[in-house]
């Protein structure tokens, strides 16, 4: 499988790379840690402005009319905050943070490759990107406001008759923007990883992060392109009268939600499998053992990918225009994959001896946040419970635990965990466990009450809402949680901030890690590697420095189990490329 | 319930088996029969036949959710504190345990099927629509309100955001709390089976009525019809859900379950004050609406 012929020797270039330095070279450069920091920067920025937006909202269901006695949003203003909220972080932040920023960073390292397959491409993907971004949040500055009909933005509220001027016209330009910057994302991804892995890293032999990445960018690829065709219609809809989504010219407005969800819930998984990835990289680190179940937990992220591309009318049971019992048996089966996952989760750390550093703690808020959101998701495949709780807080609450625990809790502990590679240098524990707490305790206190008030019928999308129904109490403890969550990324900063005046050198491996990205320098040098140790199982790195840590293994994950030579001390140039 | 004895050597473990199952029967029974005896898991127990269904259905996922979560949770959390690193050395480094993997693949999938056999079954008895409902009732959902025709009775009844149309001078004092009674009211009768046609005139809309734990979208285009049989006479607050523009948070309506005769006299009571209406000339200010909005292009 492995393709030796193709790979570059690392030595053909000059040793020290010649190039633009400073700001030019963040804007120049096809470099593959570059962009990648890139995006991390600006995926971050996105998150911290969509979270602001977030903070606005919460102030506003203070209290049943909105706000409090310093003022209170406007409706508009309101649904411009949640359409943007949600745009930013769905489209802006979890999936770019993902396969454009720790991805793109990492992938390369973990397949022992010197670069993306595409460099440039991968520098197109960047900047299609961040001028997506941009554009996206100019819609404020515009004279109607920026777009505020939700992040799905459904046809025909979307159409020009109801919301017209220029916010949501810039809302769907930004959006097929991203989505070609994904679309070479995945390509770029699916490439690297199918050719320029190093020798001896058979498929079965990938790190769970690049498997985790190689099936999103599949699933980037056979999602995308249907939204950006559904954006495309949109905006021909507002501008050339095509009627594609209205009634009135024979268009069908239930078509946009097909198109959209056809995307939107592979989406889902695009947000949830890289992080997943990370956790499954994280907890066989800090538990000092390989992942339980490696074979099981490929399987299990290819069955969640391709379960998800046949769910997407879940989000529809209450159109009364789709096929319930299938669209429901798909979605519930998509909870047999994941507890899977679930389980290896825990085999793993299963008499282990977990050190529990930051990283590793944020894996741990995960499993409980993702549990919970996973419970709930599965009462909602269930098309009885959903006609009860669809468009209501209940949903609110279980897509924010779903999504808060993957791109939050498992996408800041690859933060905290890939930091050292990035950088060189280490973050302050104590800075990053303030953080942690404050989250998990925030987390717990922002969502729970919303899926009480869910149930009691509290819908979603409202700036207002009845006074005599006693729901301001829970959506006062709402807001506070929010307000704990916001607080504790001031320590995320204060940390950034702390690590940057007085940095602690973290050098190639701190964390004692398995993969091969921990084999090259912190931070990486320009083609990333000088040399490769011998890779003869999914644990190359770990395997190089305990070589007699053999001698304990009990099982492996089948390849060449029995036949595996042992690993010598010295031998790392044995089967480098240079 | 007395075990029947044999002779046999495998009687004590059959019998401790058929022990296990009499507790599990015992346990389950209440929840597959008896719904009502439930504690209500923060939801609604449901005004309508429909409702109790769903109900029935929601409960037992709750309770297989709590058992598969604190499972799961204690797992988590025995891990995390049993495995906590107390030495340096390398544990036994095992990585699979076919059996197992297997387990926790086949019996999630088991349960899944168990869940879907409910849920078609109780999906299929909320979606029927019954071949001669005592009533018919056209909804037609806009921004931002409602209007609720009564499918040969010559009767409508139209309402915007928060104003009260009061289509049975209840003069909010037999509303409470208050907030029960925003907008427009739809009227049905009590006990009996009711069907609505909804669509929608312009964009996509919510009919949910959360005591009913039920929604329905209501879509330009398309026309949706579902049964609602509410059995005790009161009024349920409801709202529309999804979001349709800039007074979504406004865009409530209530229903008002009348027992049967009543039902008739309020109809008959609105073709009056209809034809009184019409024949004074007045054009479309009905008494008890609230049409008072600039007339809306139905575009979409």
């Amino acid at each position: 499988m492995t393709l030796l012929a193709e790979r570059q020797a690392v030595h053909e270039h000059p040793e020290h790379h010649e190039g633009p330095t400073g700001l030019l070279k963040w804007m120049t450069s096809t470099d593959h840690k570059v962009i990648g920091m890139n995006y991390i920067v600006t995926s971050l920025v996105m998150f911290f402005l969509a979270g602001i937006m977030a903070l606005g909202i919460r102030y506003q269901l203070l209290s049943p009319t909105g706000g409090t006695s310093l003022g209170k949003l406007s409706n508009q203003q309101f649904n411009e905050l949640f359409t943007m909220h949600g745009s930013l972080m769905l489209y802006l932040f979890a999936g770019p943070f993902a396969f454009g920023g720790l991805a793109n960073f990492i992938l390369p390292l973990q397949v022992g490759a010197p670069d993306m397959a595409f460099p440039r491409l991968n520098a197109l993907s960047y900047w299609l990107y961040l001028g997506g971004s941009i554009t996206m949040v100019l819609g404020f500055l515009s004279a109607g406001g920026a777009a505020a009909f939700g992040w799905v933005g459904y046809a025909p509220l979307s159409e020009a008759t109801f919301s017209p001027g220029a916010g949501p016209d810039l809302w769907i330009l930004a959006i097929g923007m991203t989505g070609f910057s994904a679309i070479f994302t995945g390509v770029n991804l699916v490439t690297t990883t199918f050719y320029l892995r190093a020798p001896g890293l058979t498929m079965f032999r990938l790190p769970l992060f690049t498997w985790a990445m190689l099936i999103t960018a599949i699933l980037i690829l056979i999602a995308f392109p249907i939204l950006t065709a559904a954006m495309v219609m949109l905006f021909a809809d507002r501008h050339f009268g095509t009627h594609i989504y209205t009634v009135a010219g024979g268009g069908v407005p239930v078509l946009y939600q097909n198109l959209f969800w056809f995307f939107g819930h592979p989406e889902v998984y695009i947000l949830a499998l890289p992080y997943f990835g990370i956790v499954s990289e994280i907890i066989p680190v800090f538990s000092r053992k390989p992942l339980f179940g490696y074979k099981g937990m490929v399987f299990a992220t290819m069955a969640i990918a391709a379960l998800s591309t046949g769910v997407w009318a879940h989000h529809m049971f209450t159109t009364g225009t789709v096929l319930l019992p299938f669209f429901s048996l798909l979605s519930l089966l998509i909870a047999v994959p994941t507890g899977i996952k679930f389980f290896n989760w825990i085999g793993t750390m299963w008499r282990g001896q977990i050190s529990f550093h930051v990283p590793m703690l944020f894996c741990v808020g995960f499993l409980f946040a993702f549990l919970m959101g996973g419970l709930t998701g599965i009462m909602l495949a269930s098309p009885p419970i959903d006609f009860a709780t669809h468009d209501t807080y209940f949903v609110v609450a279980h897509f924010h635990q779903v999504l808060f625990g993957t791109a939050v809790f498992a996408g800041f502990a690859g933060l905290y965990y890939w930091y050292p590679k990035f950088t060189g240098r280490m973050l302050r524990e104590a800075l990053g466990k303030w953080h942690f707490w404050l989250m998990f305790i925030g987390f717990w206190l922002t969502f729970m009450p919303q899926y009480y008030v869910g149930l009691e019928g509290m819908p979603r999308r409202v700036a207002t809402y009845d006074p005599g129904l006693g729901w301001q109490s829970w959506n006062i403890a709402s807001s506070v949680g929010a307000l704990l969550i916001g607080v504790s990324f001031v320590f995320l900063l204060v940390n950034l901030w702390v690590s940057w005046r007085q940095p602690v050198k973290a050098g190639d491996n701190p964390w004692d890690g398995n993969t091969l990205e921990w084999f090259a320098t912190s931070p990486p040098s320009h083609h990333n590697f000088e040399r490769l140790p011998p890779v003869r199982s999914e644990r190359p790195v770990w395997d190089f420095h305990h070589p007699d840590a053999l001698s304990l293994q009990h099982g492996t994950n089948g390849n060449g189990n029995g036949t595996r030579r042992p690993v010598g001390v010295g031998t790392a140039s044995d089967d480098t490329t240079s | 319930m007395t075990a029947p004895t044999t002779g046999s050597t495998g009687s004590g473990a059959l019998r401790r088996h058929r022990g296990r199952l009499a507790v599990a029967v015992a346990v389950l029974l209440p929840v597959v029969l008896g719904g009502c005896q439930l504690p209500t898991f923060f939801g609604y127990r449901g005004s309508t036949s429909q409702a109790h269904d769903e109900f029935r259905l929601y409960a037992a996922t709750f309770i297989a959710a709590i058992v598969v979560g604190v499972i799961t949770a204690t797992l988590i959390l025995w891990s995390i504190i049993r495995y906590r690193r107390r030495s340096d050395a390398i544990p036994r480094q095992f990585q699979q345990h076919l059996g197992l993997e297997l387990a926790y693949t086949i019996i999630p999938v088991v349960i899944v099927l168990v869940l879907f056999g409910f849920t078609v079954y109780t999906e299929n008895i909320i979606d029927t629509v019954a071949p001669h409902p005592a009533a018919e009732i056209n909804v037609k959902a806009f921004q931002w309100g409602w209007q609720f025709s009564y499918v040969g009775q010559k009767v409508s009844v139209e309402g915007e955001t928060l104003n009260d149309p009061d289509p049975i001078g209840l003069n909010g004092a037999a509303c409470a709390p208050t907030d029960d009674c925003l907008g427009p009211g739809l009227v049905v009768p009590a006990g009996r089976t009711v069907r609505i046609i909804l669509t929608s005139r312009d964009t996509i809309h919510g009919f949910y009525v959360p005591a009913f734990n039920f929604s329905r979208y209501a879509q330009p285009g398309w026309t949706n019809r579902f049964d609602l049989t509410v059995q005790h006479a009161g009024i349920y607050r409801a709202q529309c859900t999804q979001f349709c523009g800039l007074y979504h948070s406004e865009m409530f309506f209530h229903v008002v379950a009348l027992p049967m005769s009543q039902y008739q006299a309020w109809l008959s009571s609105q073709r009056s004050l209809t034809t009184a209406a019409a024949r004074s000339g007045s054009g479309v200010s009905k008494p008890g609406t609230a049409t008072t909005s600039p007339p809306r292009e139905a575009t979409a």
